[in-house]
């Protein structure tokens, strides 16, 4: 296959997802019983009238489809029903960066502690490492991480008063939220690690440069690491998306004015357009970082070039 | 190749027996069971029988895990919670594994431009943000179990479809299909008769691995409020309701959310275990 065929079936998948997600959104969005403007108070028929020609509501449905596609993509998500004079990308662009800065850190957080844990469980493999690293893990993919943030929230903040309850603002304010948020992927990662370093350490090569005379670790650095990363980076991708999820009851207990705290907040009002809006801006966020890791895993894996890639095998 | 079949569930039922860990979940699993079952019946308070006159009362003999702000027992009420959340994850399980069988089997089989045309929307399916499609199916549709777990087994099932479709591929070439294949056998007999069986493995351990999944989505959704309505007490809307009392009353978020992480524990244990035990690679 060759490299531009992959590129572009690749994004062809990613931009078909993501009409899909765009339009089941408006279908579902349509489907609610009454309309956006019922209230608790009844509203006189002629401000009803008023409102949905204002929004473009009493147009034929496949108008406002059109204006609806023609708005996404042209990055406007329109305004939010409840809170007069707000837009969509008013509310992306307060909460996003504080959402974003975050979700590095826990990124980071993942991948290090993973792939750390990871390769020492490979490489000890059997030892009481490998034990230790596998019963945090499974640990780590058994503990919600709602509950692993108020946790840490309770004894590090709350008993111990080592760092801040909750509120956003220094750095000091993201340890927390961020080691949450990061219990689940950590563990994946580490099992990920694990499991294709060992495969890699099979190989015959690694016999070789073991013949050589190379260290453990010279051997981990030079032969090992970057082949056993190509899982990871095919993770990146539900990485991501675990993210977005974690953010939005991380941000909520820790009372941190992010976009994911204000997802939450929408679900709660049932703010349709905003929950839609911020559906199709995590859905492009999530495809963004899909067709990312998929052009990163062809720089780490030329076989994919050639088509002979083991790991593109498995996947397909 | 019934002998074989049965030698090779028999061998990986003799390595999942010596996997400690994996026991100790499929202990854990048991214990819970049979206190979900007969749990409530050691204490003489229903679920949803409301006494305000021992609101929030900590761990004692009559309230082993304490009560609530309704002054709820939430001994009984974990138990109830047990209850559901097992059903939830056990059916899901159960729905994902039939759709994805289907699917995976059918796209396994066919080959050709079928199979790459099943693939491509399994593909798609697969990309799509699982847990936003869930909230927002949830937030539409009227809440409860059956929606719960209809949100989660629309996009679920796709995990399992992939595995099996991989699993028939490489099934596919043995002699003993072609062996069958040649005899006449049907497509259908084929996939009935000889390629699923052989999934076992692969699909006993994915379902076992769905279960925790949907456990947390049951838990992860009741804490955006989208979870079973009151009076059904699941452990997700349990841990939600404590969260608010965590610096007085820590016990009421402590019970639920010890239950969620121990049960979702146990059934990775589980799956791990089967994992490795149905692995041929660590066949000696």
């Amino acid at each position: 296959m060759s490299l531009l065929k992959y590129i572009v079936r690749k994004f062809i998948i990613c931009l078909t997802t993501l009409f899909f997600v765009v339009t089941l959104t408006f279908v579902l969005m349509k489907s609610i019983p009454g309309n956006p403007f019922l209230q608790e108070q009844a509203i006189p028929e002629e401000i009803m009238k008023g409102l949905k020609a204002h929004y473009g509501l009493d147009k034929p449905i496949y108008e406002q489809y059109a204006k609806y596609l023609k708005g996404i993509i042209t990055c406007n998500l329109g305004p939010s029903f409840k809170y007069e004079g707000r837009t969509i990308n008013d509310i992306i662009r307060n909460g996003f960066p504080i959402s974003f800065s975050l979700g590095i850190l826990t990124l980071l957080i993942a991948i290090g502690w993973g792939v750390f844990w990871g390769s020492l469980a490979a490489v000890y493999k059997g030892s009481f490492i490998d034990r230790f690293a596998t019963v945090i893990a499974v640990l780590g993919m058994s503990l919600p991480s709602f509950i692993m943030a108020t946790f840490l929230q309770y004894f590090f903040a709350l008993k111990l008063g080592w760092l801040p309850i909750a509120r956003w603002g220094s750095f000091n304010h993201m340890i927390l939220p961020a080691i949450a948020m990061s219990s689940f992927p950590s563990a994946f990662i580490a099992r990920l690690t694990k499991s294709s370093m060992i495969e890699v350490l099979e190989k015959d090569y690694i016999l070789t440069a073991k013949s050589k005379g190379l260290s453990t670790f010279e051997i981990w650095k030079n032969h090992v690491f970057k082949n056993s990363l190509l899982p990871v980076v095919s993770y990146l991708g539900a990485l991501t998306a675990n993210i977005l999820t974690g953010s939005f009851v991380v941000e909520k207990i820790f009372g941190i004015p992010g976009l994911g705290a204000f997802f939450v907040n929408s679900i709660i009002n049932r703010d349709y357009t905003i929950i839609m809006g911020l559906t199709i801006f995590y859905s492009s966020l999530l495809m963004i970082t899909i067709f990312l890791s998929d052009l990163f895993f062809l720089i780490l894996d030329p076989r994919i070039k050639t088509g002979l890639s083991d790991y593109e095998k498995k996947l397909a | 190749m019934k002998k074989n079949s049965h030698d090779y569930l028999n061998d990986s039922l003799l390595r999942f027996k010596k996997n400690k860990l994996a026991m100790f979940g499929l202990f854990i699993l048991i214990v819970l069971m049979i206190l979900s079952a007969i749990g409530p019946s050691f204490s003489p308070y229903t679920y949803f029988e409301t006494n305000l006159a021992c609101k929030n009362l900590s761990p004692t003999l009559t309230h082993p895990f304490g009560t609530d702000e309704l002054g709820r027992s939430l001994f009984v009420r974990i138990w109830w919670g047990a209850r559901i959340s097992l059903f939830i994850g056990i059916t899901a399980a159960i729905i994902d594994m039939i759709l994805g069988v289907f699917f995976g089997g059918i796209a396994g089989l066919a080959g050709g431009k079928i199979e790459e045309v099943m693939m491509r929307i399994a593909d798609m399916l697969h990309s799509l943000p699982h847990l936003l499609i869930v909230i927002l199916l949830t937030v539409i549709m009227k809440q409860g179990i059956a929606t719960i777990i209809i949100a989660m087994t629309l996009t679920g099932w796709i995990n399992m479809a992939r595995i099996v479709r991989a699993q028939i591929l490489s099934l596919k070439e043995l002699d003993f299909i072609i062996a069958s294949k040649s005899m006449g056998a049907k497509r259908g007999r084929i996939l009935l008769r000889h390629l699923i069986p052989n999934c076992f493995g692969p699909i006993i351990t994915t379902m076992t691995l769905t279960i925790p999944q949907a456990i947390f989505t049951e838990a992860f959704l009741s804490f955006l409020g989208l979870g079973v309505q009151a009076p059904i007490a699941s452990w997700g809307t349990m841990a939600s309701d404590g969260l608010s009392a965590l610096s007085f009353y820590p016990w009421r978020l402590f019970f639920p959310a010890a239950f969620i992480s121990i049960t979702m524990l146990a059934f990775n244990l589980i799956g791990d275990g089967l994992r490795d035990a149905f692995d041929p690679r660590l066949r000696q």
